[in-house]
């Protein structure tokens, strides 16, 4: 397979392409501009729509619009923007309509700063937007893991009817690296039962909808939906487990921390501390199983993030808070180093 | 084994291009690598800097903070990055535009007159492939045909003209 040269923001694009996405709407943010303007250059050629649409707002509800027909669509943006549409991926979620949200994330809140973070963990996995819902959360590490997931996020939102994002940052969306597009064929899930795609007069009309005035009638709906997030909970997780069989720390990151977190991991085997890595590639559902086999062994959890700590929550929930977990984070666009994460693994290997 | 290369100059120097070279003959020699721009307000106007890791192993942090390898191309890169070199690492610096001197002992700096030399021999705009040249010959990172090759797949179709001079100023660069 040949190996090209791309930066991760375009690979996201190239993959949504070849993926089968029919339709982008979007609006300019840095650190994420590099996609949109690869879609407008690539969309058109590929059969497919580009819109630079008036704001976020408009964006995502172009979204809901094309994707109700069954179509593949997406929208993509960095953290500010993410916020704007998180209305519209309510309206997706309630209406049980597949998408794919890309957010390539920069330090925050506001307007905050146009360096890498991963201060959205919370919005992502807890607070997309308004109501009892959940999207599907994918966190890629590398740009061939950003192509791989696109994939997977179109294939899996098709399948459980249900909104997906890309979880990125800014180093990865600028950063370039060797990258290979395997074959794709995209998954010829039959939407007839539901897409708005025109009836011919030969079928009840198909209506698109997240309004019930009924509370049973929502009620009804919501459990429903609960039902499926419980079937993508027990088969959808994934993660990465890097040298956890017999290690006494175990390092959780996720996305661009977790390359540092690697570096240090293995630094900290060259000094005769038994460290290793737990990566959750998918961040909702998250891999609560794969986490407790990775931390059977350990005694010490330190969860390496760009915020404040937020993943944290996730880790602790999912081994029920039965081992300490500590944190280290850098924020506001800061980015860790190998280095610093190191001294507080053997800060932690000095208790043990 | 991982080498940190660090390229820093004025935005409008080629730093990306350059640093891009680099990362397409790690491509055409089958090497990990990684290629991460500074694209903050410094690239306005200011510094701009981009970080090049080349490997047989994965890459982990793509930002590199001290480098192996550094190319400075103008004052402000060269006070700002000279003391982060690695001890026993290399710096390559265009002595047209930077006027001092390191006074470290355990890196090897080299001093070319690199926009000087370019611009003498009818390539304005080429001091980053003599630096380049320089560097592959005392590095020995890459060998000539293999950054040759990279040059034919970066520069654009649409710029063919541009890869003879390209490889006119890194043979400058290996010869100096």
């Amino acid at each position: 397979m040949e190996r090209s040269l791309m930066k991760g923001n375009e690979a996201l694009a190239e993959a949504a392409i070849r993926a089968g996405c029919k339709c982008f709407f979007g609006y300019p943010i840095t650190p994420q501009t590099e996609l949109s303007a690869y879609m407008a250059k690539r969309m058109h050629k590929a059969g497919g729509v580009f819109l630079q649409a008036e704001s976020e707002i408009a964006a995502i509800n172009m979204v809901l619009g094309a994707a109700s027909t069954g179509v593949r669509a997406m929208t993509s943006s960095s953290s500010p923007g993410v916020s704007l549409k998180s209305e519209g991926i309510s309206y997706l979620a309630g209406s049980d309509v597949p998408a794919l949200i890309i957010n390539v994330q920069r330090g925050g809140p506001g307007l905050g700063g146009i360096q890498p973070s991963q201060a959205d963990y919370w919005q992502a996995t807890r607070a997309m937007g308004h109501g009892d819902f959940h999207v599907l959360v994918f966190a890629p590490c590398s740009v061939q893991e950003m192509v791989d997931m696109v994939v997977k996020a179109f294939d899996t939102a098709d399948k459980y009817r249900i909104p997906a994002m890309i979880l990125a940052d800014g180093l990865l969306g600028q950063m370039m690296e060797p990258v290979s597009f395997p074959e794709i064929n995209p998954d010829s899930v039959d939407k007839s039962s539901w897409a708005a795609c025109g009836h011919g007069n030969k079928r009840e009309h198909h209506v698109i909808n997240s309004l019930y005035l009924q509370a049973n009638e929502l009620e009804d709906k919501v459990n429903e939906r609960f039902k499926r997030y419980e079937i993508i909970k027990e088969n959808e997780t994934d993660a990465e487990l890097y040298l956890t069989d017999d290690c006494d720390i175990l390092v959780c990151a996720y996305g661009a921390s977790a390359r540092i977190v690697k570096s240090a991991v293995n630094s900290a085997r060259e000094a005769g501390i038994k460290a290793g890595m737990f990566r959750p590639k998918t961040l909702w559902p998250f891999p609560v199983k794969e986490l407790n086999k990775a931390c059977k062994n350990a005694s010490e959890l330190l969860c390496v993030e760009m915020s404040k700590g937020q993943m944290i929550d996730d880790v602790k929930l999912a081994i029920n808070c039965s081992k300490p977990v500590s944190f280290f984070g850098r924020t506001g666009g800061v980015i860790p180093t190998p280095v610093e994460v190191l001294e507080q693994i053997k800060k932690i290997g000095g208790k043990i | 084994m991982t080498t940190e290369i660090l390229l820093a100059g004025f935005g409008g120097q080629g730093v990306l291009f350059a640093g891009k070279v680099l990362a397409y003959c790690g491509l055409m020699d089958s090497k990990k690598l990684s290629w991460l721009p500074s694209y903050g307000p410094e690239m306005r106007g200011g510094t701009a800097n981009c970080s090049v890791c080349i490997s047989d192993e994965p890459i982990g942090s793509p930002l590199v903070l001290t480098p192996d390898i550094l190319i400075a191309m103008n004052g402000p890169s060269y006070d700002k990055f000279i003391n982060s070199v690695k001890s026993g690492g290399k710096a390559f610096i265009d002595s047209t535009l930077v006027d001092a001197k390191s006074d470290r002992t355990d890196i090897d700096c080299f001093y070319i007159p690199s926009t000087e030399i370019a611009d003498g021999n009818d390539l304005k705009g080429g001091s980053n492939m003599v630096l380049l040249g320089k560097l592959i010959k005392e590095t020995g990172i890459f060998n000539y045909d293999t950054i040759q090759k990279a040059i034919e797949k970066v520069v654009p179709a649409s710029k063919m003209h541009l890869i003879e001079n390209n490889l006119k100023a890194i043979k400058l660069g290996m010869n100096y």
